[in-house]
This record gives C-alpha cells, structure tokens and sequence, in this order.
C-alpha cells in the first residue's frame, strides 16, 4: 500500500501512546522525561507529515520551534531534577509524595 | 507492487515504534542507561522518517539537536545522578493493567479517527523540502517568534546555571 498522510499519522499516534505510557507507568523522573520527550517526536511527525502532504512549509517552521523549545524544556527539567535529588536524595515519584521540601 | 519508498517507509516505521517501545518499556534491562540509548536509535529512525518526508533540514537538526545535544545533557545526569537501584523496584501489576488500557483506548479512539478521515486526494504538488524556502520563511514571515526564540534560550540558560548552584537562595 503506498505510504500517505494516514500511515505517517498512525505512527505518530502510536508513538505519542508508547510516550504516554512510559510516563503513566515508569517511576523513574528521568525516564518518565524521556517519554516526554517521545511525545513531543511524535507531534513533530505529524506537523511534518500534514506539511508535506499540504504542501504547506509553516508546519515545518513549527517543528523548527517545537525542537529548540523541547531543548530549552530539557535543560531546564533536568536542571530541577537534579536539584531535588540533591534536596531529597531520590528521584523516584514515589518518594517525592508530600509537597514539602 | 509497492515502491522502494514505501518499503523504507514500513521499516522505518517499525524501527521507530520498536525502539520507542524498548525506551519506554525495555523487558530486559532497568537500567537509564540502556532506555536513553534506546531514545538516541528511535530519534535516529525518526530522522529517516523526516528524508522519507522531504523534510532534509529538519531531519540534520534532529539528529544534531536531539541525539547530540539533548542525549548527552540525559545521560550526563543520570551519570551524575547514579541511577541504576530501579532493578530493586518493580512496577506494579495493576498501574501497568489500567495504564496500558487508558493508552490503548487513547490509541483506539485516534486511529479510528484517522481511518474515518477522508483520504487526501492524491495531488502532485506536494512540498519538496528544500532548505532555501524554509530559511526564507523563517527570516522573513517568523522573525519575530525567532528572536523571541533565543530570548528564551538565554531564560533556560540562566534559569539552569541559577538551578544548579549549590544553595538556593
């Protein structure tokens, strides 16, 4: 079958659902941050995908932005977990239940 | 007969949504380290999706972005962090159940849409992801979001460096 928006779109779909399930189910605040960013790389397929095939180059513009904020968001969480495994010592979500310091 | 590019297409495809797999949910290994390599071959995949797509700029910022850049800031701190003791903690049966079936209704509820959508008609002026009109576009109508853009990245850069210092005052 020849491959058009609808196969690239379904990818996307289940790749924002692979996302979305490592961050419902992994305890681990780095790892539940790389399924974030497994989300974000599937909204960017599909902005890519509706580009070309509407032969439309503002999707691409998006994308272009959609990757340096995803940088800017990665430096900056990562940043945070690092500060509050120094405070606390864990970076599991389980550990971090009260809203306390 | 289905052509070269539409085989390139089901690999890839399957290359990503594997190795997305194996970063999220890696049955064999616990380790951080092992799902963020994972993360580089899926994002590397992904990049070949975008040349499948014509989207030959996109497809050089995504490797050098995110397989460089945001990778090595991932396993830098989960070096720094020493993150290997999840192998002592184990999911538990019932967030993996009803988690798996939120996502899989979610999945559900998506593809049927786009199954139900009308097909595009195949036309032959689709886009040629040449780099020339992108960087025009991009100079040109998005200037401003832009520059908005590297004010931002100078906020991350020195909200980091305020993060990471010893006390927080």
């Amino acid at each position: 079958m020849h491959a058009g928006l609808n196969h690239y779109l379904t990818v996307s779909v289940l790749l924002f659902c692979l996302g979305f399930l490592g961050v419902i189910t992994r305890r681990n605040l780095v790892v539940i941050y790389m399924g974030l960013e497994l989300m974000l790389n599937a909204a960017n397929l599909a902005l890519v995908a509706f580009s070309r095939f509407n032969a439309n180059l503002n999707g691409q513009v998006m994308v272009f932005f959609t990757i340096t904020v995803a940088a800017a968001e990665v430096a900056v969480g990562l940043a945070l977990i690092v500060a509050l495994y120094r405070k606390r010592g864990t970076a599991h979500v389980e550990d971090l239940a009260t809203l306390k310091l | 007969m289905p052509e070269f590019t539409d085989l390139l297409f089901y690999g890839l495809a399957a290359l990503t949504l594997g190795f997305g797999f194996l970063t999220v949910a890696n049955p064999f290994s616990r380790n951080p380290v092992t799902n963020a390599m994972f993360l580089v071959l899926t994002i590397i995949s992904m990049a070949g999706l975008f040349v499948l797509l014509h989207a030959f700029f996109l497809a050089a910022i995504q490797v050098l972005v995110y397989a460089g850049a945001v990778m090595v800031l991932f396993l830098f701190v989960i070096m720094l962090l020493d993150l290997p003791e999840e192998n002592r903690r184990q999911i538990k049966t019932l967030t993996l159940g009803l988690g798996t079936i939120a996502v899989a209704a979610i999945a559900g509820i998506f593809i049927k849409a786009i199954s139900h959508a009308a097909p595009l008609a195949a036309s032959d002026r689709w886009l040629d992801g040449e780099t020339k009109p992108l960087g025009k576009i991009l100079f040109e109508t998005y200037l401003l979001p832009f520059e908005i853009l590297s004010l931002l990245l100078l906020v991350a850069m020195v909200g980091v460096i305020l993060l990471s210092k010893k006390d927080l005052k």
